[in-house]
């Protein structure tokens, strides 16, 4: 394979571990957050916000003194809410006010804003509003929220159901003959995301270029762009959106925030800059929630473990409003259609309610539903190995879709690009040793620890294109995907694309696309990303998409641009045009070359040099791109954990941790590597450590990070990662996206290992996040008589 | 999350300090490394119209040992003990404990008498001082006092202190030699709280055996005959008394009162190495 050859002489091109172009400045504190923007006369924003979860808003009382200084709705009036509706059928549509209007329906949902010249005075004069509201009974269980009589989010909808996804395959046709049927309750905790950098929004209005600017922390700034723009009723033209440097996004920067319209109004009102920087608090408790799932789920088999049908009832707790533009039933309808995962199911059934209550919107975090889902699906597993009286891997072996039957659709006509699923298991049994923790066991453990292997396999769709969003009915569908490149004149390559990297790492990678093609070393190479009025128009970086969709839109235009340059090439060369190529940053013809240099210096400086019919449009290219098939590619992993619990405190140590990763070919393995190991460590936290927990009356306990538990450097391990590389058929270089991964299996794998571990206790927990409370009272229930 | 509006005020001297204490008439606040305050002023729990700052105070900083026990000034942190800057090998457990507090950006800045004023029962310094039986020094406008760091903790995050009152210096008593020290700590990860805390100090010979159950719900639980009391030591433990101790102290549900057996059971297998595990 010429990757490969080139890999291991050092080059920079597709599957080379180059070092990230970015890190310089950002290792050197040199980075651009929101944060960092600071200009003449800008001005801070605090909000007022809900203390109550549900209550109707009687009156907002605001000292004279300070009226100049507070907005409220009344203030916003004509501005639009947020409404992220989707156009299923039977979709219940909520809109979101900027600030709140008669009701409020979380605790954090914001109210009114205070503007100061600090923060701290921003905040003093929030102390200062005090709320006129009538407390209501809130909704805070998904279950108890569609029971009959429960208080209504929106009492114009009669219940507190969005929307309700149906699977109905004939589940009675093999339930009868069944040899083994297990059921199992599982529940996900509501937590956080909780990138480095919070949200954070710097608005002002550019009167020489007649733009509302907008610089936010946001994962698609063309989104933005144009809710805002529909929001404020103005054309999305006048409506400019930076995002800058971006410290992690994981979904939470993947939508229109209340406050992104609030602070655009606000800086149009008074005329000079205005800056909000989400804190701690609000992170935790308003504005990022997220992955909180309940299944009811049953699994048939026949005697020897073979999946015959599955039935499961799942509800997602989606909190209160939809949000713009993922819609409260994106995780819903995940849950409904990858529930299946990479298994060959015959029969399927499934109910899955997106359940309005009264906390903050749930919004789509890595991975999405894919945590919960294989969670619940490979608890199944484990519980028909039970069954079976079978090792759980042997299992899933029986039971995953083999290569022979590539690309493979399954029950809900997924379309599975490529890959060898049980190869991948079977890597991961053999290098996490599996008869080797079985030998251990036997022994016990010197320290008096129970030791328990865990494995957990999945995949995931990435990169799904307009015919899979389309059939969501979302407002926004990605179709496709635009990259320009732009020689300058003095030869550098230019980049410009409308993904968005906050951590992936794309000012390297898609320089390393273009290297491939063009062979300009990688540090003539720049990537102009974040910028509405420099980068065409996307839907932005989501949904593990960017190196397929934008590294193919930079593949695309670095293939035209080099065909426009080999012209002007030729022609310098007097070359016959069909006779020369482009590579190592130069037009060769033969034996004899002209750099690119030469040839951009033709184009701008000496164009009595160019050929006659050269191509006018010079040496900047915009070309689209979209794969060979838009229903996504699908890479996939094993996850194998080895786990010790210790019965004296119910701590869980992850003694070992493997994955066995095929993400198709690999632009840059480090980078992938550092994707895997982020996305596991995350993972780590939703399997034994994050949990929003709620109280009656839907007050969030974890308001600081003394209450909410993250992962740290102690608690995850070395993550060992394994790699195999099975290009998809469908796109350039057979590349498949993997941003979200590596937090998918991590909950199951380690809860797996943990029942595993306590199974000669009696135990089986069903359940993350794995605290050490719940595992001290199932093991002190267990023994008790 | 920034604080309210509060004077500042960055005393000379001890009985300066005292003095602005007593002048704020309990709208003061001292404040050293901050490492409780300063989250806690953020999050606008406490307003104080005042913050007396005493982390330049040299006093404070003093650290001296004589023939029978150390004297640390309130103001030394844990890093300075983690790193041995002052030698406190005399009572081994000082440094392994400061080590043990939450991460080294809290160590290098939290002190330990503004941990053992604030009094949260899950801190470290609060859940080792009794059981070592340190003695604390108070200055006050009228001079100084001292008490027993048993007493001085009276209920979750209250003390003897007075308003105008300073913790200056704290004093630990060298153990007897041969005396056998045990410690556990449970905290759900590592730089959190403790979940559970235990402390067994043994002296030779049949002396006193201590024991401390800490990170309760308000003052550690300190038993001074804990061998004769409870058979720390013989290898078999009296759940069923410890279990009555517990609930006394509000703590009764299995899981939390099996959290800080297996502490104390750990601490004790560290103190008495010899004896058979119950």
């Amino acid at each position: 394979m010429a990757r490969r050859a080139a890999a291991e002489i050092g080059a920079s091109g597709v599957g080379a571990s180059v070092l990230r172009k970015e890190d310089e400045r950002f290792l050197q504190g040199r980075g651009q957050y929101v944060a960092d923007v600071r200009l003449p006369g800008m001005r801070e924003v605090a909000f007022v916000r809900s203390p109550v979860a549900h209550a109707r808003l009687r009156g907002i009382h605001v000292p004279d003194a300070l009226r100049a200084c507070v907005f409220t709705a009344a203030d916003l009036a004509g501005v639009e809410p947020i409404r992220a509706a989707t156009a299923l059928p039977g979709f219940k549509h909520s809109a979101e006010p900027i600030l709140a209007v008669d009701k409020v329906r979380y605790v954090g949902e914001i109210v009114a804003m205070c503007l100061a010249r600090t923060r701290a005075e921003a905040e003093d004069m929030v102390a200062q509003v005090t709320l006129d509201y009538e407390e209501l009974p809130a909704v805070t269980d998904m279950i108890a929220a569609c029971a009959p009589g429960a208080p209504l989010v929106h009492e114009a909808w009669g219940d507190n159901v969005f929307i309700t996804f149906s699977e109905d395959g004939d589940i009675g046709r093999v339930a009868q003959d069944a040899a083994i049927r297990v059921t199992r309750e599982i529940r996900t905790a509501r937590h956080c995301m909780f990138p480095m950098e919070g949200r954070g929004v710097v608005a002002h209005v550019d009167a020489r270029l007649d733009v509302l600017t907008l610089v936010s922390a946001t994962q698609m700034p063309h989104v933005v762009q144009h809710g805002l723009a529909e929001c404020l009723g103005i054309p999305s033209g006048q409506v400019r959106v930076i995002s800058p440097d971006v410290g992690g996004g994981f979904g939470y920067k993947g939508l229109l925030l209340r406050e992104e319209v609030a602070l655009a109004w606000l800086t149009r009102h008074v005329g000079h800059p205005v800056r909000w920087l989400e804190d701690c608090r609000e992170h935790l408790v308003a504005n990022a929630n997220c992955r909180e799932h309940a299944y009811t789920i049953t699994g048939y088999a026949d005697a020897e473990g073979r999946l015959l049908g599955l039935d499961c009832i799942a509800h997602v707790d989606a909190g209160a409003y939809s949000v713009y533009p993922t819609s409260s039933a994106l995780e819903a309808a995940q849950v409904a259609s990858l529930l299946p995962g990479p298994y060959d199911l015959p029969v399927y059934r499934c109910r899955s309610h997106a359940v309005a209550t009264n906390k903050c919107p749930i919004l789509p975090y890595r991975g999405v539903a894919r945590t919960g889902v294989c969670l619940a699906m490979e608890t199944v597993m484990d519980a028909i190995a039970a069954e079976a009286g079978l090792e759980p891997y042997e299992v899933r072996l029986r039971n995953l879709v083999g290569p022979e039957r590539m690309p493979f659709d399954n029950v809900l006509k997924k379309h599975f690009d490529s890959g060898d699923y049980p190869e991948c298991l079977r890597r991961a049994v053999a290098a996490i040793d599996v008869p080797g923790v079985r030998a251990r066991q036997r022994q016990g453990e010197a320290d008096g620890r129970h030791i328990g292997v865990g494995i957990a396999i999945f995949c995931e769709q990435g990169a799904h294109g307009t015919s899979v969003l389309a059939s969501w009915g979302r407002p926004v569908v990605p179709g496709y995907e635009q990259a320009t490149l732009r020689l300058t004149s003095d030869g550098d390559l230019e980049i410009r694309v409308g993904t968005h990297s906050h951590g992936q790492g794309h000012e390297t990678t898609f320089a390393q696309i273009a290297h491939e093609i063009l062979g300009l070393p990688l540090e003539r190479i720049k990537v102009l990303q974040g910028d509405t009025l420099l980068v065409p128009f996307s839907t932005g970086t989501w949904g593990s998409r960017s190196i397929v969709m934008g590294g193919g839109a930079v593949a695309e235009a670095a293939r035209a641009l080099a065909a426009r340059a080999a012209k002007i090439g030729a022609w310098l060369l007097q070359a016959d045009p069909a006779a020369v190529r482009v590579a190592d940053g130069a037009v060769q013809g033969g034996e004899a070359s002209v750099s690119l240099r030469d040839v951009a210096r033709a184009w701008y400086l000496q164009p009595q040099q160019l050929p006659p019919g050269v191509d006018t449009g010079g040496l900047e290219v915009t070309a689209g791109y979209r794969a060979g098939r838009d229903s996504g590619t699908f890479s996939y992993a094993a996850h194998a954990a080895l786990v010790a619990v210790d019965p004296g405190t119910g701590l869980v140590e992850i003694l070992d941790y493997v994955v066995v990763e095929d993400g198709g070919v690999l632009v840059n393995p480090m980078i992938v590597d550092g994707q895997i190991t982020g996305g596991t460590a995350q993972g780590i936290g939703t399997g034994l450590f994050e949990a929003m927990p709620f109280d009656a009356q839907g007050q969030p306990l974890a308001s600081t990070l003394l209450d909410y538990i993250l992962p740290g450097a102690a608690d995850v391990p070395d993550i060992r990662i394994l790699h195999m590389e099975t290009p998809s058929p469908y796109t350039a270089f057979g590349v498949k996206g993997i941003g979200e991964g590596g937090a998918v299996a991590p909950p199951a794998a380690i809860c797996s290992a943990v029942n595993d571990a306590l199974r000669p206790l009696g135990v089986e927990l069903n359940q993350v996040p794995l605290t050490p409370d719940l595992i001290l009272d199932a093991i002190l229930s267990a023994s008790r008589p | 999350m920034k604080p309210a509006p509060f004077d500042y005020l960055r005393p000379r001297t001890l009985a300066e300090a005292c003095a602005a204490l007593k002048t704020a008439d309990g709208g003061a606040k001292l404040i050293a490394g901050g490492q409780s305050l300063g989250p806690m002023l953020n999050l606008r729990l406490v307003q104080p119209r005042l913050l007396v700052d005493i982390s330049g105070l040299e006093a404070l900083h003093a650290f001296s040992e004589t023939a029978d026990a150390l004297h640390l000034g309130a103001g030394l942190t844990a890093a300075n003990i983690e790193d041995q800057r002052i030698d406190t090998r005399a009572v081994p457990l000082l440094q392994r404990v400061a080590a043990g507090i939450a991460y080294r950006a809290v160590r290098n800045r939290g002190t330990v008498g503004g941990s053992l004023t604030h009094a949260d029962p899950a801190a470290d310094w609060v859940n080792l001082m009794p059981a070592l039986g340190a003695r604390y020094e108070l200055a006050g406008p009228a001079g100084s006092r001292t008490v027993a760091a048993a007493d001085f903790m009276t209920a979750a995050f209250e003390t003897l202190l007075a308003e105008d009152e300073v913790l200056s210096t704290i004093i630990v008593p060298k153990p007897a030699p041969g005396t056998r020290l045990g410690h556990a700590k449970i905290a759900r990860k590592t730089g959190k709280f403790a979940m559970a805390i235990a402390v067994v100090v043994a002296e030779p010979d049949g002396g006193t055996c201590r024991a401390l159950i800490g990170a309760t719900h308000g003052r550690p639980i300190l038993v001074e005959d804990a061998g004769a009391r409870f058979g720390l030591g013989t290898g078999r433990l009296d759940e069923p008394g410890l279990a009555g101790l517990l609930a006394d102290a509000g703590i009764t549900t299995p899981a939390a009162r099996h959290l800080h057996l297996t502490a104390l059971r750990r601490a004790a297998a560290e103190a008495f190495p010899q004896a058979i595990p119950s």
